[in-house]
């Protein structure tokens, strides 16, 4: 504490104004939040438009954007210098109208090559757009600069790599950035970069222990680090002529320090989700400070949100059109979670909770920043009313309950990419993809052989050789097959983790988290409502496979009807509730790396196409390549008895036993939710509390026609906006592959005649 | 049934639709709803459990439990029962979306549990209300006058079809009816579409209004003005 002591006496003009407290001694965001926020329960009156230069950049961003399309995907890309927090000079749209500055190359739209997390990614990348990587940087990258993707190779089991290929545990972080780091950019504003490195240099000065073991030596490493990455966040914002030194004096600095912050975490790290935090109502204490002094009007407050969630919106990353299809478009998760209350019962909600939605009309629908609702019953009414009127006019809203996850995150996490929540600072993890429940239940059926391949990948237990499939039988089948997954993917993450560790350390966002922070091991599932509803028919129909020479069970004869998940009917759902908490508890059986904390999630983004396309014929009648519903979701049309059945359904999923999220993709006609405007927001806010007070976790709302997505199919120029949510994001419709837009078009649309 | 309904009646709504209607409307979008066989066989209670799982969403939405059709009157002992239910266990809010042929006096029972008469008159005109549906209108104007004696809420819906509805003096006639009832809460055009094509197909029955299209949105502003001002010629209220 010493060497920070001086700053409670010599209190920076930076915090002029704000409620004493802990919060300046140490590290401490949400006890300044806590003594700071003024919470908003007023409606949307008083916002305000987009101003003339808001509007001037969002045509260059427009243009720009019209012409990275027409150019297949990516404009320019820089393919000399890897990027790091200094590799390159500052870059403008229009230098005189931008009220918060910095790109991540010299120039908007202008890639940069990221080969740390694997060199083979970037010149796949490069080749595929037309670039050309330096064979110097691929040598550099090859034989001399070790990366993250040769590090987990050099490490993967014979049978890792079997898995891999077969796609039964797959999308794994073993080639590209991991992400899913939430660094607190926030700090950046509120305290400067010097008082940050003066904290983590007396961490390290703490560290200076007895016993030099692997774990401290990797720590005092990793804080060496930090520091470092610390002092070229400083100097990146010279660059732009800023002194981010010491804390942010307004609310325009305040934008910008932690702008800055984020900068320099998505040009050091190329993440499959780069996420923002919970930054809006806190750079709302600093609006509201300048409002009071009077030097900041409501227009002007509005144009730093629109500016700054303008440069969100232009994050670009170098990625291969492969990654492209497994995640649709070209997503960055720059996820803000807006909203929630406070441990102490007062709401989260501020004025700036309703800018940053207001940017969704200023700037227009985007696909980014991944709006996150912190959804609570106890939330303004006129906020729920707002947000409601946002879901049903832009579809670019999701919703996590904030009721559900405040007992468990305390009152200052985030969303990080889709659904999994973290305290901020305090919190990270290991992200995992995922395990395709499907493709496991017929291992089990065929002893371990790869149903599309006729590969032995899974291990040689017997297979089901009856003529008609008994649940006892299957189920006693699959339990060990099940087991084999969870340790094979536990290790796997472990090898993943520990290189990217090495090789590929977060430095700046890991130095804008506390010393010692909770690491989750974040698997996943996909494929859940398919071996659901396949167990299910197996019970309560009778299922007949048909097998191919090689004794393989490649198509299924279903005789009679069984429940579907997606009805509220218990019969099914209990076996995917049974399919999810057995396992998790598989999952913890295993030792994480790093002592994480095993967790799973319930999401697959849109891979759920890919993994569709990788899995055989399932016994539910799912036919061989045919897309798995998304995440949690019950399969497209099964869900036969409206919107609150299916929705139940997916509540029953249990949150603790899948702690790192349970995603649900609702679409939904506008006329569904009633006849008139009003009507329609106060449907779909009783439907959120309803589905959020049955204890469910996650919710994207779509409000559209499936007539308006053929005709955007058909007619791309025409919507280059049409923003749509998919699982726990959402995506630039006539970005996605038509196999991914027909798949959007086949979910379930409640409503619909 | 339908968990999340929200255009039938206030709210968010639980809507049963029954099996069976002796209407036979040109334009209607569930003709597999007419045959007086088929459907699911459900008792009261099973229809009470399906329905108990969503109540939080129709408290929280002022919604509730709405039973449609096919003609839900044809069953009407079934569905009072399940209504005085719904009120007992739950003092659910019960609407009953009707054509309004079954005489009044004879549904008693199920009028007596039901908060709010969704009342669907088909034309004004009986020529064409008889041309249209096969039979007189007779019987729904009777109920409409019912239940206005009798201090019952209603919503009054009519369907409008081009080439069917258009008639200025008919559009009127209807608002001078409605403005002599008391208790209408609501006055709904429904314009016309064409989604129930396929069933009729499936159905192997020949499509009636083939080839008409959905009115335009003039077309339907046109009909509440001149519906609007019949009822300000006859209005009570």
């Amino acid at each position: 504490m010493s060497v920070l002591e001086q700053d409670v006496h010599t209190m920076p003009t930076g915090w002029r104004g704000f409620k004493k407290g802990n919060w300046m001694r140490k590290v401490n965001v949400n006890d300044f939040i806590e003594r700071n926020i003024r919470p908003y329960l007023g409606d949307e009156g008083f916002l305000q438009g987009p101003t003339d230069d808001t509007t001037e950049l969002w045509k260059i961003v427009s243009d720009l954007t019209k012409k990275e399309r027409e150019n297949g995907g990516v404009l320019d890309v820089d393919v000399h210098t890897p990027s790091t927090i200094l590799s390159h000079g500052p870059g403008y749209l229009d230098k005189d109208k931008e009220q918060i500055v910095g790109v991540q190359t010299d120039a908007p739209f202008k890639r940069s090559i990221q080969p740390f997390g694997g060199i083979r990614m970037m010149v796949d990348a490069c080749k595929a757009y037309g670039f050309e990587l330096p064979q110097e940087l691929i040598d550099l990258f090859t034989n001399i600069r070790k990366t993250h993707n040769q590090g987990v190779f050099d490490a993967y089991t014979t049978e890792m790599r079997a898995a891999r290929k077969a796609g039964i545990i797959t999308g794994l972080p073993d080639a590209y950035g991991r992400g899913r780091i939430i660094g607190d950019y926030r700090r950046v504003a509120l305290y400067g970069v010097d008082f940050l490195v003066a904290q983590k240099k007396q961490e390290l000065l703490e560290l200076e222990v007895d016993a030099m073991e692997e774990d401290v030596i990797r720590l005092r490493e990793e804080l060496s680090e930090q520091i470092r990455a610390l002092g070229e966040l400083k100097r990146m914002a010279e660059m732009h002529g800023y002194d981010i030194s010491k804390p942010a004096q307004n609310a325009k600095e305040a934008f910008q320090w932690l702008y800055f912050g984020y900068l320099a975490a998505i040009k050091e790290q190329n993440g499959a989700a780069m996420s923002l935090g919970r930054v809006s109502s806190f750079l709302d204490i600093y609006i509201e400070r300048d409002l009071e002094e009077g030097t900041l009007t409501e227009t002007q407050a509005q144009e730093l949100v629109d500016h700054f969630v303008m440069k969100l919106r232009i994050v670009k990353f170098l990625r291969t059109p492969d990654y492209n299809e497994l995640f649709s478009g070209d997503p960055t998760w720059v996820t803000e979670s807006i909203g929630g209350m406070s441990v102490n019962g007062q709401t989260r909600v501020t004025k700036n909770s309703f800018r940053f939605l207001h940017t969704l009309y200023n700037l227009g629908p985007a696909p980014e920043p991944n709006l996150t609702v912190l959804w609570s019953e106890k939330l303004p009414e006129a906020f729920k009313k707002y947000c409601a009127k946002v879901s049903i006019e832009t579809s670019s809203i999701q919703y996590e309950n904030d009721d559900l996850m405040r007992p468990i995150y305390g009152d200052d996490y985030g969303i990080a990419c889709c659904v999994s929540a973290m305290r901020i600072g305090k919190q990270m993890q290991f992200f995992g993809a995922r395990a395709n429940l499907a493709k496991c239940l017929l291992y089990a059926i065929n002893g371990g052989v790869d149903e599309k391949s006729g590969a032995q990948v899974g291990p040689e237990y017997p297979a089901i050789t009856s003529e008609v499939l008994s649940y006892d039988e299957v189920v006693k089948r699959l339990k060990p097959m099940m087991e084999w997954l969870a340790k094979l993917y536990m290790n796997s993450l472990n090898v993943i983790h520990y290189m990217h560790d090495k090789y590929c350390y977060e430095r700046i966002e890991m130095a804008l988290h506390d010393r010692d922070i909770l690491r989750t091991m974040a698997c996943g599932i996909a494929g859940l409502s398919v071996a659901a509803d396949s167990l299910s028919a197996i019970k309560h129909a009778k299922v007949r496979p048909v097998r191919n020479e090689q004794g393989i069970a490649v198509d299924f004869e279903i005789e009679g009807e069984y429940p579907c998940y997606g009805n509220n009917d218990d019969r099914v759902d209990q076996i995917a509730v049974w399919l999810v908490e057995t396992f998790m508890s598989m999952i913890r059986k295993h030792k994480a790396y790093r002592n994480a904390l095993p967790t799973q999630s319930i999401l697959t983004i849109t891979s759920n196409v890919v993994y569709g396309k990788k899995t055989g014929t399932t016994p539910d009648g799912r036919k061989a390549g045919e897309p798995f519903a998304p995440g949690a979701n019950p399969m497209h049309g099964r869900d036969k008895k409206g919107a609150l059945a299916s929705l139940s359904s997916v509540a029953k999923l249990p949150y603790e036993e899948s702690l790192d999220g349970i995603s649900n993709t609702f679409s939904i006609v506008p006329k569904a939710l009633g006849k008139e405007p009003e009507t329609r927001k106060s449907n779909l806010v009783s439907m959120l509390d309803g589905y959020f007070g049955s204890k469910a976790h996650h919710l994207n709302v779509n409000v559209f026609d499936r007539e308006q997505l053929i005709d955007a199919m058909e007619h791309p120029e025409n919507y280059p906006q049409l923003t749509i949510r998919v699982s726990g994001y959402a995506v630039n419709f006539v970005k996605l592959t038509r196999e991914q837009q027909l798949d959007v078009i086949n979910r379930t649309f409640h409503g619909s005649m | 049934m339908e968990t999340f309904g929200t255009v039938d009646g206030p709210g968010i709504r639980f809507v049963l639709f029954m099996q069976g209607c002796l209407l036979k409307c040109q334009y209607c979008h569930n003709p597999d709803t007419w045959a007086l066989d088929g459907g699911k066989e459900m008792t009261v209670e099973e229809a009470l459990s399906e329905i108990e799982p969503y109540l939080p969403y129709y408290r929280a939405s002022g919604g509730g439990l709405t039973v449609s059709g096919g003609e839900p009157t044809l069953q009407s002992h079934f569905v009072a029962e399940l209504f005085q239910e719904a009120k007992k266990r739950w003092n659910l809010h019960t609407v009953l979306d009707s054509n309004g042929f079954n005489e009044a006096e004879r549904i008693r029972r199920l009028l007596d549990v039901t908060d709010l008469v969704l009342l669907d008159i088909k034309h004004i005109d009986d020529a064409k209300h008889i041309r249209l549906t096969g039979k007189s209108n007779e019987r729904t104007l009777q109920t409409a006058k019912w239940l206005s004696e009798h201090g019952r809420s209603m919503w009054i819906r009519h369907v409008y079809v081009p080439g069917i509805h258009d008639d200025e003096e008919d559009l009127l006639r209807l608002g001078r009816f409605i403005g002599t009832l008391r208790g209408v809460e609501k006055f709904e055009i429904l314009p016309y579409h064409q989604m129930g094509v396929y069933k009729w197909e499936a159905l192997g029955k020949t499509y009636p209004l083939h080839g008409v299209p959905s009115p335009t949105d003039d077309e339907v502003e046109r009909a509440y003005r001149l519906i609007e001002a019949g009822r300000k010629q006859t209005g009570i209220g």
